[in-house]
């Protein structure tokens, strides 16, 4: 009679596959229900090895070590919860100031100026808010750590980043057409950038991750974006008075 | 708990502080316990289950939910008391726990074998435990792991093989040394 193998007991043991071969040996040779029983000794005498209590508020001492040092939400599981949203925002912009645009052509003067005016607000908080999303993005970025002998994986911040481009080139373009070069240039200047984290490798070293990190603040534009953001809270709040993007 | 822990992930991965709390008030007793018998050291226990928490709130976007977030977690602090023991291993800081010797152990059975009254007994079971936290000191790491992991946490060999970065036969053989290494040492003692 072939007797079961020490390996197949302790993986009977532990419930894992072809344990129904195992169980109708067991039943028919003492000589491996024994070695069975014996292996069964020891693994539950592993089990009376005690752990050290923890207090009654140990949960809330564990928050209370760490609340302090959990960052910011991190940008990519902001971005993926914010995608669908920032994408249809984008997009509504786009097609409302289209249509504002075509009015401009149809409608007498005055009405121009005031539908102007409503395109470019939309307009203004389109851009605006796709350049926090940007900005986080590449503050995030630059914020990373590589581990010493290890790399970071920047998947979900190239995803962000291409789902960005495309968003971008639509305002710029859109920048452009209306005459606000000014947008238009600042938009140019970030597309690059965006560009560079989409085209970069995905698993980054410590030492590729500190060249993208000088080439993102080469380029100033968290500096430039930031402004930018600033002015455009500004023109915001102010009232509305037409005026470029 | 599963289904209400990936409600708590969403919340959690949205910013939402309070839900991550939940995540912490309901896991940090079981990491804690996982880091003792990974390190059997309570004050790198307590390292584990804080780092453990901190660093699963930073990789909450890389969490896709193909397995539970209770097994997630226990990855990411198995990984974390692994490199923690190897590190204070490089540095010379822990040292393999003095094994009980065989004479020891040898008149420990011989008292227990003799009918004795309580307080052997309880000897007994206080050298059993010995001799278990000190068998599971001299195992290497992988093999620890890799016990720990499928004997008190119930995980799967692939989920172990994931946490390991080993094959499946390679997890199962890890596990089979540590038995084997766990029988040798434990069955004078538990016999009969």
């Amino acid at each position: 009679m072939n007797h079961v193998t020490e390996e197949d007991l302790v993986l009977y043991y532990y419930g894992e596959a072809g344990a129904r071969g195992v169980e109708e040996h067991l039943g028919s040779c003492e000589a491996c229900r024994e070695s069975y029983h014996a292996l069964q000794r020891v693994l539950n005498s592993v089990d009376s090895l005690p752990v050290p209590e923890r207090a009654h508020d140990y949960e809330a001492q564990v928050w209370r070590s760490i609340e302090g040092k959990l960052p910011r939400r991190s940008f990519a599981s902001r971005w993926f919860t914010w995608k669908p949203l920032a994408v249809a925002a984008a997009m509504a912009a786009l097609v409302v100031a289209a249509f504002f645009a075509g009015r401009g052509f149809q409608k007498p003067h005055g009405e121009v100026a005031h539908d102007g005016n409503v395109r470019e607000r939309v307009l203004l908080v389109a851009v605006g808010d796709h350049l926090e999303r940007s900005r986080m993005m590449l503050v995030e970025l630059s914020n990373s750590d590589a581990p010493k002998h290890g790399s970071l994986d920047i998947s979900y911040e190239q995803r962000a980043a291409e789902d960005l481009i495309e968003s971008n080139r639509l305002y710029r373009q859109t920048a452009m057409s209306s005459g606000d070069e000014a947008t238009a240039s600042l938009l140019e200047d970030l597309e690059r950038v965006l560009l560079e984290v989409a085209h970069s490798p995905s698993a980054m070293s410590e030492k590729q991750l500190d060249d993208l990190r000088k080439e993102i603040e080469g380029q100033g534009i968290l500096f430039k974006v930031k402004v930018f953001g600033d002015q455009v809270e500004q023109r915001q709040a102010a009232p509305s008075n037409g005026g470029v993007l | 708990m599963e289904d209400s822990d990936s409600v708590a992930v969403a919340r959690a991965k949205q910013g939402d502080g309070d839900a991550y709390r939940i995540l912490v008030d309901r896991h940090s007793r079981s990491v804690f316990r996982l880091a003792y018998r990974m390190t059997g050291n309570e004050q790198d226990s307590e390292d584990v289950v804080q780092e453990t928490f901190l660093r699963a709130y930073k990789q909450l976007h890389r969490y896709e939910a193909r397995s539970s977030f209770s097994t997630w977690l226990y990855r990411i602090a198995a990984n974390y008391s692994l490199d923690l023991v190897r590190r204070k291993k490089r540095h010379g800081e822990i040292g393999f726990q003095e094994q009980a010797t065989e004479e020891e152990m040898g008149e420990v059975v011989h008292a227990v074998a003799s009918d004795a009254p309580g307080p052997d007994r309880l000897l007994f079971s206080g050298a059993v435990q010995e001799k278990v936290a000190a068998t599971l000191d001299g195992l290497s790491q992988q093999e620890r792991t890799a016990f720990v992991l499928r004997h008190f946490e119930g995980q799967s060999i692939e989920e172990i093989s994931a946490v390991l970065g080993l094959s499946n036969n390679a997890a199962k053989h890890s596990i089979f040394r540590a038995v084997q290494k766990l029988r040798r040492a434990l069955e004078p003692l538990v016999a009969s």
